[in-house]
């Protein structure tokens, strides 16, 4: 029964793992894979010598650790408040709302807010007008991109991780919350005291496996909002092995610096499930 | 709720609840100024006119989209896609599932299989290498490119079997007793019982089939083969104009706003029909697959 699954998974998720070695070549594509110059380390000291390469990691590592701590925070905080809303009804209609752009993916999302930022009678603009501010190019703007890379990401996710608190927070027991009226507690004390230690499991699991994630700043969502003009700002891990390497024909290059994502990244998924297992006592197997 | 009955307690509840309603409506405000341009005649697009309401109503974008030989190929390509590769991937991962949500007492191999999938989880070949493979396979421009890559899904395998799991193991003792093979367990009376599981993950898989555009992208070099994303990445997002007839009706059609916001609100359309279902189910999915103690 397992047949098709193991077979499948052989071909595609394990023969390319053959195919890592065109990342110690200097490889060209009409010749086999073993007929390739091998050029050993090479290509990885390319990586760490080429000054837009170095950039590249730096900005997978600010836009993705901005990206988790705010998709924590806001989600956390969004959700203890509308724990407060009292009616059942208005609560799912808040969060049906906020779930929506989940579902869809960056190019439609990405479509949509390339005509909202459009300097040129762009929705937000058209708004600052009003105020009579100046058109800004948001999205063309090395200040601006990464801001809003963090914000439409957060517009996008922050629904997913407040249905998952939400989750939490009606599994804390209403003994509890009962046994603190007794005692006098108010409702902050309440809170403070019970409700934010209850998430303290869930908010380790979902921050330990984001950071476990860290060297994905989001490709679909850059590709689909950069441009040129913010490479400096916008330019990630893996929209620079998609240029470098299957664009611009750098396969040996392009596959080093995906082998050297890969090996990080699995380091850091391992880890992140250990911690998570170790404080939260949460396994997927 | 008998708790807390404060007057300031009342007003902190106005004062929130309207905030979270207002900040809801914030998230959907970008899709609505979208829906408006797209209703809006091409004049009142173009020349800004257009914030939440549409001005000068007209269906003329949509009935140009629909109208264009490229897009609607393109839709046909997504819809295909789609159902082959939910239904396929479905099949895989009924089938994985369910030995894997054996106990390793009675499926001795079993830790090296999970072994062997939770391996496609944490490390890959990486683009380039995947690219190769594929190439080699000769499966470049084919619609299997497009669902072969990425079916064997380690993560909805482990939400499936998760749920597999919750199922009485002495049903399946006694239909072993009635001499029924695992195959017949698994149809019979799995899949029946999981029935709400198994909708939840044919709509993650529909949902991935209909978003992804990156696969479209690289795998299929000509643009007549791309599903409606791809496509509509190349002309929404890059601008390039070459993927579609270069007539110069279609031209025009092209660079006005509102055509582009039709376009953009029919490749969402899908998923806001499902939206529904998908938001049910898949809370009831994440709480099962995250909040599990």
């Amino acid at each position: 029964m397992l047949l098709p699954a193991v077979l499948l998974a052989l071909v595609f998720n394990y023969l390319p793992f053959a195919g890592l070695a065109i990342a110690f070549q200097d490889f060209k594509p009409w010749k086999g894979l073993f007929d390739n110059t091998w050029v050993g380390f090479d290509n990885f000291s390319e990586m760490f010598s080429r000054p837009d390469a170095l950039q590249v990691i730096l900005n997978t590592l600010v836009i993705s650790g901005l990206k988790i701590v705010f998709g924590l925070i806001v989600p956390f905080v969004f959700a203890l408040f509308l724990n407060e809303v009292l009616s059942r009804g208005l609560q799912r209609f808040i969060q049906t709302l906020v779930f929506l752009p989940y579902f869809i993916s960056w190019v439609i999302l990405g479509g949509i807010m390339i005509d909202i930022l459009s300097p040129s009678g762009g929705l937000l603009n058209n708004a600052l007008g009003v105020f009579g501010l100046k058109p800004i190019f948001f999205l063309g703007d090395n200040n601006w991109f990464q801001p809003m890379l963090i914000v439409t990401h957060l517009w996008k996710e922050f629904g997913y991780s407040t249905v998952i608190f939400l989750a939490a927070l009606m599994g804390i027991s209403p003994q509890l919350y009962e046994a603190a009226e007794v005692d006098g507690a108010n409702r902050v004390q309440q809170v403070w005291h019970i409700t934010i230690p209850g998430l303290l499991a869930i908010t380790i699991v979902v921050g330990v496996l984001a950071l476990s994630n860290i060297l994905n700043a989001g490709f679909d969502q850059i590709f689909n909002l950069y441009n040129p003009m913010v490479y400096q700002s916008g330019d990630v891990i893996d929209t620079f092995v998609y240029r470098v390497g299957l664009l611009s024909g750098n396969f040996g290059l392009g596959t080093a610096v995906g082998l050297f994502k890969s090996l990080v990244s699995m380091i850091l998924i391992i880890g992140a499930y250990k911690l998570a297992d170790r404080f939260a006592h949460y396994r997927i197997f | 709720m008998t708790r807390y009955k404060s007057p300031q307690h009342r007003i902190f509840c106005y004062v929130n609840n309207t905030l979270l309603v207002l900040l809801a409506v914030l998230c959907l405000v970008p899709m609505i100024h979208i829906l408006a341009v797209s209703l809006s005649s091409k004049a009142a697009a173009n020349a800004n006119l257009v914030g939440l309401w549409p001005v000068d109503f007209t269906l003329d974008s949509y009935l140009k989209t629909i109208g264009n030989r490229n897009f609607v190929d393109a839709m046909i390509t997504s819809f295909l896609r789609t159902g082959l590769g939910t239904v396929l991937g479905m099949l895989l991962v009924c089938l994985a599932a369910y030995p894997l949500s054996k106990e390793n007492k009675s499926f001795r191999q079993r830790g090296f299989y999970s072994w062997f999938f939770i391996i496609t989880m944490v490390f890959s070949g990486g683009l380039i290498p995947s690219y190769i493979v594929v190439q080699k396979l000769g499966l470049i421009n084919s619609l299997w490119a497009l669902i072969l890559p990425g079916i064997v899904n380690t993560w909805l395998i482990i939400l499936m079997m998760n749920f597999f799991k919750t199922i009485p193991k002495e049903l399946e003792e006694s239909a072993h007793m009635d001499g029924a093979d695992p195959f017949t367990v698994l149809g019979r009376i799995y899949l029946p019982l999981a029935l709400p599981s198994v909708a939840t993950i044919a709509l993650f898989m529909m949902v991935g089939h209909w978003n992804s555009w990156f696969d479209g992208l690289i795998y299929i070099n000509d643009a007549k083969g791309y599903p409606l994303s791809t496509l509509l990445q190349t002309i929404i997002v890059q601008q390039d104009f070459t993927k579609i007839t270069p007539d110069a009706a279609t031209m025009e059609n092209l660079s006005q706003r509102a055509v582009k916001a039709s376009q953009i609100f029919i490749g969402a359309a899908p998923i806001l029909l499902v939206y529904p279902f998908l938001q049910r189910y898949f809370v009831k999915g994440i709480v099962i697959g995250a909040v599990k103690e």
